[in-house]
């Protein structure tokens, strides 16, 4: 999230007030002109933190090499393409998500926008060698939450196989409940939007796993939640959660 | 090779047979896969018999077995007067439902070329599609181009409006049934082309478009023609 951030300098004026050939001359001269006049700026494509290759067997390089290099890469274009003359130049994408759902009445940047942040986070919820058992603290949540971690790795299953069509299947911190819920949303939509904390994704769209595993969506999920999702990335996004969100009792310090 | 996807097919049905007599016999309809009018490796090159096979023998079978289920749920529920059962069902029938009946009329409407696949409409649909959209050409690039605009999975149609006896181009989310049911009673779908990922990412991959200007090559135009000369009759 920290990569957007700095991938996006937040201007006076949008680009649109620019003329076309004004910021090509600065694009060619670089930051020497910096100073003196307006930079454009857009979204770049994050890369996954491994190599490519990394999460083989259960997800091939050559998936990784498409839906990284071609299927997010075209969402991150057609974000910047419609930024270019869209109110929405400027925002954080995780702003840009929230106002452009609109309340359920998505806009045409909701889209690209939401998909280059689900596939970012993706790429992040998974590691090499990962699977396994969650660390302490996001253990003690789901137990709390769902009574065992078996019966979270069925309900993670089950709601990814309940999907019908394109997706998404998520781990999120409930803000008002303040707990742990695993829940499916289709196509883009992103639980960002609907004010929820995400804390893993899955990618459920046919591209994600139709190479690998053809119409078999369950042995990929299995194999996500089994041997590819990141629990130190789940730790650290539910550290920062708890910025926003107490899991517990309140912790008042005694005077 | 040929023999051998043939007899698979057959086999495939012939394990649905008895499944759908069981049902029957305790007064329940269950549908059973078609088979395809023409072998897997037949549209190719437009479409790879491996996408075929996968897209006939994985996704059409599980809509089928899917919806059988649903369908045996939905009359154990009836019969048990259980409502917030038969309400919950609705939602499987319905995408189970459509699954099957958009790629029963699917396999329709593919044609391999040496049986006169790819050739335009003639007659009356030929002369309704210029007249609604100027030119057949114009028409190819309106479904192409919504096809690669949908979001997600769904289907691009060609449908007439028996009412207003005009021909529009529809486009419907995932398995949602074809357009008769979802935009109105007064919509015949001629034509529907599948644009879910399975349909073509082991060939076109990311490139959706390309798939959507090849199917052009093997499309029964003859099938749309004779659906649209019975619902003008």
């Amino acid at each position: 999230m920290a990569a957007f951030a700095s991938a996006l300098r937040v201007l006076p004026s949008p680009p649109a007030a620019v003329p076309r050939r004004l910021r090509s001359r600065e694009q060619r001269q670089g930051c020497r002109s910096r100073r003196y006049s307006k930079v454009v700026a857009y979204y770049a494509l994050t890369t996954p933190p491994y190599k490519l290759d990394a999460l083989e067997p259960y997800i091939s390089k050559r998936t990784v090499e498409l839906h990284w290099g071609k299927h997010q890469q075209d969402y991150v274009d057609s974000l910047n393409k419609q930024l270019a003359t869209s109110m929405f130049y400027g925002y954080t994408l995780e702003e840009l998500i929230k106002e452009a759902y609109n309340n359920g009445n998505p806009l045409p940047e909701y889209n690209n926008a939401a998909q280059v942040w689900n596939h970012h986070f993706f790429w992040e919820s998974m590691q090499p060698e990962g699977g396994g058992s969650p660390g302490r603290g996001v253990l003690q949540q789901i137990e709390k939450d769902f009574g065992s971690f078996t019966n979270f790795r069925e309900e993670f299953i089950r709601a990814a196989l309940s999907l019908l069509g394109s997706g998404w299947v998520w781990l999120v911190l409930k803000r008002k409940e303040r707990k742990f819920s695993v829940v499916h949303t289709q196509n883009a939509i992103s639980p960002l939007a609907l004010g929820d904390i995400p804390l893993i994704n899955l990618d459920l769209w046919e591209h994600a796993y139709y190479l690998d595993y053809k119409d078999d969506r369950r042995m990929y999920v299995t194999n996500f939640i089994d041997h590819l999702v990141s629990w130190d990335t789940v730790t650290l996004r539910m550290m920062r959660a708890e910025a926003f969100v107490n899991l517990g009792e309140p912790n008042i310090p005694v005077a | 090779m040929a023999l051998r996807t043939l007899a698979s097919r057959k086999t495939l049905a012939a394990a649905a047979r008895p499944l759908a007599a069981a049902a029957a016999a305790r007064g329940v309809t269950t549908v059973a896969l078609p088979d395809l009018p023409y072998d897997y490796g037949a549209l190719e090159p437009a479409i790879s018999g491996e996408i075929m096979r996968l897209h006939h023998q994985k996704h059409h079978a599980t809509y089928v077995a899917n919806y059988n289920k649903a369908l045996e749920q939905l009359d154990a529920a009836v019969a048990k007067g259980d409502a917030p059962a038969v309400v919950h069902l609705q939602s499987a029938i319905k995408f189970n439902g459509g699954g099957h009946v958009n790629h029963s009329i699917f396999w329709n409407n593919l044609k391999p070329i040496s049986e006169g696949g790819g050739e335009p409409p003639h007659a009356k649909l030929g002369w309704a599609i210029d007249e609604d959209f100027g030119s057949f050409e114009a028409l190819v690039k309106k479904m192409s181009a919504e096809g690669a605009a949908l979001q997600g999975s769904g289907w691009v149609w060609l449908a007439l409006d028996k009412e207003a006896k005009k021909l529009s181009v529809e486009t419907t989310a995932n398995q949602v049934k074809d357009p008769l049911v979802t935009k109105g009673a007064n919509l015949v779908p001629l034509l529907g082309i599948d644009v879910w990922e399975h349909a073509y990412y082991l060939q076109y991959k990311n490139v959706r478009p390309d798939y959507l200007s090849n199917i052009w090559k093997v499309m029964n135009w003859k099938y749309a023609g004779e659906v649209y000369e019975n619902a003008t009759a």
